[in-house]
């Protein structure tokens, strides 16, 4: 049975006209003036638009509020420098379409809508709903999906609840598998950011990552420095993308052969002795059965798989070996691809080791860290199951949990005994967010109850409950950033402003959650600030001192950064080795050592759907942004000129993509014909085509590569869903935009 | 004083941080841009070019806005920076006309609008924002006059190129690649 419709937030779209903040929108000459004239104010914050949480400052002038961010020199996951989707942070608090009540489903006239109620109602009809749950299925049976600083408030929340049925879309969505390949071969995870040593690297290899496009700040800015530098590029991409066209070599890769591509780079650096030799026989095991092991993956074997010729596999071999230790085979981010994601990463970090870069200075360091106590606070009550137990003996090498297990498990033919009944999700817009929308739908369908917490209106509130609207990042505080890199630092959020509309902080909102649930003693604070002003006075500091900087960096012995020479060093695998050959995945039947293994072509008068990122958006998330969508307010589909001739497509047309299931965009998408796409594959950015109308900038606009990702390959290791096995055609003549708006 | 950019082709990667940080820095409404990003691709898969570069009004020194203005509205300020005073201007549009680079827009206020070099930050001795927020750092501004400045080095060092060379401007902006 169906018990949820999706609901378009109608009732509120008068009061967005009342609300609406226009000072860029109307102000006249006299008020620019006066702008410009007006003394400010500046306050620290970190980041929020992605991951990468760049420190920086907010300005606010003193009679018009919040004007402009700038980055914190002192950071250095920014060096005072932010990307265009923190410079445009701000209109993540402009935005006239935020969430400005708490919202309840109610059914009126035989029709469900959305009734504005108070804060106190909406948290006391969670509370009750979230106790009769436990009463009957147990606390284990809700679920929360979480993304971004928020999520650590209501995963606090949820824990001291009794679940820990806990995951987020960062894991097995994106980095996950080299997680566990990196942690498999060196005993540690790359975590975030990557500690790669790319200021000082001699030679940058990307593989299936598009720097540039995917504004991994601090990344962009030192590759920018090696360009500077001139050290050697490499870059491996089916697309040309735009750090293939800064590039000193562009490997055009048959797309799914990337595994191929490495065993014949460590097949030439092994047969031609450009190994280090030091290095791998004082740190790692098993390179007898890599070398017998990659014997016979020649680049002549790999040329015909990969469409790359052999002679340009063995050069850029060599040019890595000649840098060596200096080299990166950067092992990307996003890398749920094909389903044994975890093996071709495992390449990647061999790679790294048989070249000696892991460890090394412009290779892989050693990321520094400072530590925090935790505000005190009772232990979590124990939780009976969790996801490992859905998976029933699935998925033995994930470290973190896995959101598809437990979408799985809200899914009515869900196999297991043990039910997810209910979703607590926290800025995180998991029908855009996960692969096969119409799948993630039925699983929201099929729940008992479901609360978004989120500053926009998106597609998972739409089919909430109950809707929280949280305030943005501009007007809250959050816990401190502890972020890893070359030193350690610590960076502080203050609001900037008074919350906007009714929204309220995610910390607010938890704690206020668990005082109706009982669980006071986990929230004995009255202002998150007061949590901030306890940790950093045990460590001999103040809020005000911090909050004047910003930025707190911590010394770091260099030394630690890298291994001195060939002195003793221990890694965390159960050899204290580097593990080239993996006794742990041969013991749980898997392959030791990465095998190649074939993925299917695209049929006939179909196209690999690949996807990625533009600089200025961040997934789903930016892209009903004002200032943002100023830069960019559609994907387009990249065609091959051949394949538009073919096709008869234009650019700027409008066409419709349909996958090898049947599955239709909701939306047209217009088309971009550009030599710098594969005639076998189609390109998109992912985010957009959005379906919740109170999305007034981004509704309709281009089309969703999550709902034709209908083909998901699993990683067998660790849960991972691959999304690139999908291939679509086009549909021409159907309905135009405007036919469908109309 | 002869204030000028460089931009290094090689570096930018074309992601519209300098028209963000712009429109927040100068106040620009939503759908106008006083600085905006271009991308030309040469060549057939797999054999490929792509320049990406930033681009903005080239404060030329010949320039035709300024020379066509009927009111004096528009001038050169310090260091040639070329700018609008919105007083005098009467959003005539004969500037925007005459502008070889399509640097110049009719703000809807009714004044013609225009990259201003960030005077009010130069004044201050800062950077324009844009160059100030760049990521890859490919934007480099300084005087020209003045013996030693960065932007005098590289452009002693490196390949540059001007835009329409032939319509006489005397761009001041730089184009390394």
């Amino acid at each position: 049975m169906k018990r949820r419709k999706f609901i378009k937030i109608s009732s509120l779209s008068a009061s967005a006209a009342i609300f609406a903040n226009s000072i860029f929108d109307s102000q006249s000459r006299d008020e620019k003036k006066r702008l410009q004239n007006s003394r400010y104010l500046r306050y620290p914050n970190y980041c929020e638009i992605c991951f990468w949480n760049c420190a920086g400052w907010v300005y606010s002038r003193e009679d018009s509020g919040i004007w402009k961010i700038a980055g914190n020199k002192k950071d250095p996951n920014s060096n005072g420098r932010f990307c265009p989707r923190g410079t445009g942070g701000v209109g993540m608090y402009m935005d006239s379409d935020r969430l400005k009540k708490p919202m309840l489903r109610v059914s009126e006239n035989g029709k469900e809508t959305f009734k504005p109620v108070s804060w106190d109602k909406a948290l006391s009809v969670i509370a009750e709903k979230f106790t009769e749950i436990k009463a009957e299925h147990g606390a284990e049976s809700i679920a929360l999906f979480k993304h971004g600083s928020s999520g650590k408030h209501f995963n606090r929340l949820m824990k001291a609840f009794g679940t820990v049925n806990i995951a987020g879309p960062a894991y097995a969505q994106c980095k996950g598998p080299r997680e566990e390949a990196f942690d498999i071969t060196f005993g540690k995870p790359l975590k975030s950011p990557e500690p790669l040593d790319i200021d000082n690297t001699k030679c940058l290899v990307l593989i299936g990552s598009h720097l540039g496009e995917n504004m991994h700040n601090g990344q962009v800015q030192e590759m920018s420095n090696a360009i500077d530098k001139k050290a050697t590029i490499i870059t491996v991409d089916p697309r040309f993308s735009t750090a293939a066209s800064k590039s000193d070599f562009w490997l055009p890769v048959q797309p799914a052969t990337d595994l191929a591509l490495l065993l014949a780079w460590m097949n030439v650096i092994i047969e031609e002795d450009l190994y280090d030799k030091e290095y791998l026989e004082k740190y790692a095991i098993g390179f007898d059965e890599l070398k017998a092991h990659v014997a016979e993956f020649t680049p002549e074997w790999a040329e015909d798989k990969c469409k790359i010729e052999a002679s340009l596999i063995r050069e850029t071999a060599r040019r890595m070996a000649y840098a060596a230790p200096s080299v990166i085979i950067n092992p990307g981010r996003h890398v749920t691809w094909y389903g044994d994601d975890t093996q071709r990463l495992r390449a990647v970090a061999i790679l790294n080791a048989i070249l000696g870069a892991y460890g090394r200075k412009g290779g892989i360091y050693f990321p520094q860290k400072t530590g925090l106590p935790g505000f005190p606070a009772p232990a979590y009550p124990k939780a009976n199951w969790g996801w490992k137990d859905i998976a029933d003996g699935k998925y033995e090498f994930a470290k973190s949990s896995v959101t598809n297990v437990l979408i799985d498990a809200s899914l009515p033919e869900s196999p297991s005994d043990k039910k997810i009944k209910a979703w607590i999700v926290v800025g995180s817009n998991l029908p855009l967010t996960m692969p096969d929308t119409k799948r993630t739908i039925s699983a929201i369908e099929n729940l008992d109850f479901l609360v978004a917490v989120d500053t926009m209106p998106m597609e998972i509130t739409g089919y909430a409950d109950v809707v929280l609207p949280e305030c943005t990042y501009l007007e809250r505080h959050d816990d401190i950033r502890v972020a890893q890199n070359r030193i350690p630092t610590l960076a502080i959020r203050v609001p900037a402003a008074r919350p906007k509309y009714h929204s309220k902080p995610g910390w607010w909102i938890a704690q206020q959650l668990g005082i109706k649930l009982g669980l006071d003693d986990f929230f004995n604070y009255t202002d998150y600030k007061d949590v901030l002003e306890w940790q950093l006075e045990q460590i001999g500091m103040t809020y005000d001192d911090v909050m004047k900087q910003g930025v707190v960096q911590f010394g770091v012995d260099e030394k630690k950064l890298y291994i001195e020479g060939y002195e003793d060093y221990h890694f965390k695998t159960p050899s204290g080795k580097i593990e080239l050959y993996s006794t742990r995945l041969k013991e749980a039947g898997f392959d030791p050592l990465p095998v190649y293994t074939e993925h299917p072509e695209p049929p006939e008068n179909f196209y690999r759907l690949n996807y990625g990122r533009a600089p200025m958006h961040t997934f789903s998330r930016t892209s009903n942004n004002p200032n943002l969508t100023d830069m960019m307010d559609e994907n387009k589909v990249w065609v091959n000129p051949k394949v538009a001739d073919q096709w008869n497509l234009s650019n700027g047309e409008e066409v419709y993509l349909e996958n090898q299931d049947g599955v239709v965009t909701s939306f047209p998408i217009k088309v971009r014909v550009t030599e710098r796409i594969r005639p076998d594959s189609i390109y998109m950015i992912h985010g957009f085509g959005h379906s919740n109308k109170n999305l007034t900038r981004a509704h309709g606009k281009g089309a969703s590569d999550s709902e034709l990702i209908t083909n998901v390959l699993i990683d067998p290791l660790m849960g991972g869903t691959g999304l690139r096995g999908n291939f679509v055609t086009f549909k021409k003549n159907m309905q135009t935009k405007e036919e469908l708006e109309s | 004083m002869r204030y000028a950019m460089a931009i290094d082709t090689k570096k930018c990667v074309g992601c519209c941080d300098c028209v963000v940080a712009c429109q927040t820095e100068n106040d620009v409404p939503h759908g106008y841009a006083r600085d905006w990003i271009v991308e030309r691709t040469d060549g057939t898969y797999p054999k490929l070019n792509l320049e990406l570069r930033s681009e903005r009004c080239n404060h030329c020194d010949n320039s035709p806005c300024i020379r066509c203005c009927p009111t004096g509205a528009s001038h050169y300020a310090q260091g040639g920076i070329v700018v609008v005073t919105e007083e005098k201007c009467i959003g005539c549009g004969a500037c925007v006309e005459s502008c070889p680079y399509d640097a110049r827009f009719s703000h809807p206020e009714g004044h013609i609008d225009k990259c201003t070099f960030c005077l009010h930050r130069v004044e201050k001795e800062q950077d324009p924002f844009c160059v100030s927020v760049c990521p890859t750092r490919c934007m480099y501004f300084g005087d020209l006059d003045e013996p030693g400045s960065e932007i005098i080095e590289i452009l002693a060092t490196r390949k540059w190129k001007v835009l329409s060379p032939e319509t006489g401007t005397k761009p001041q902006i730089f184009y390394l690649y």
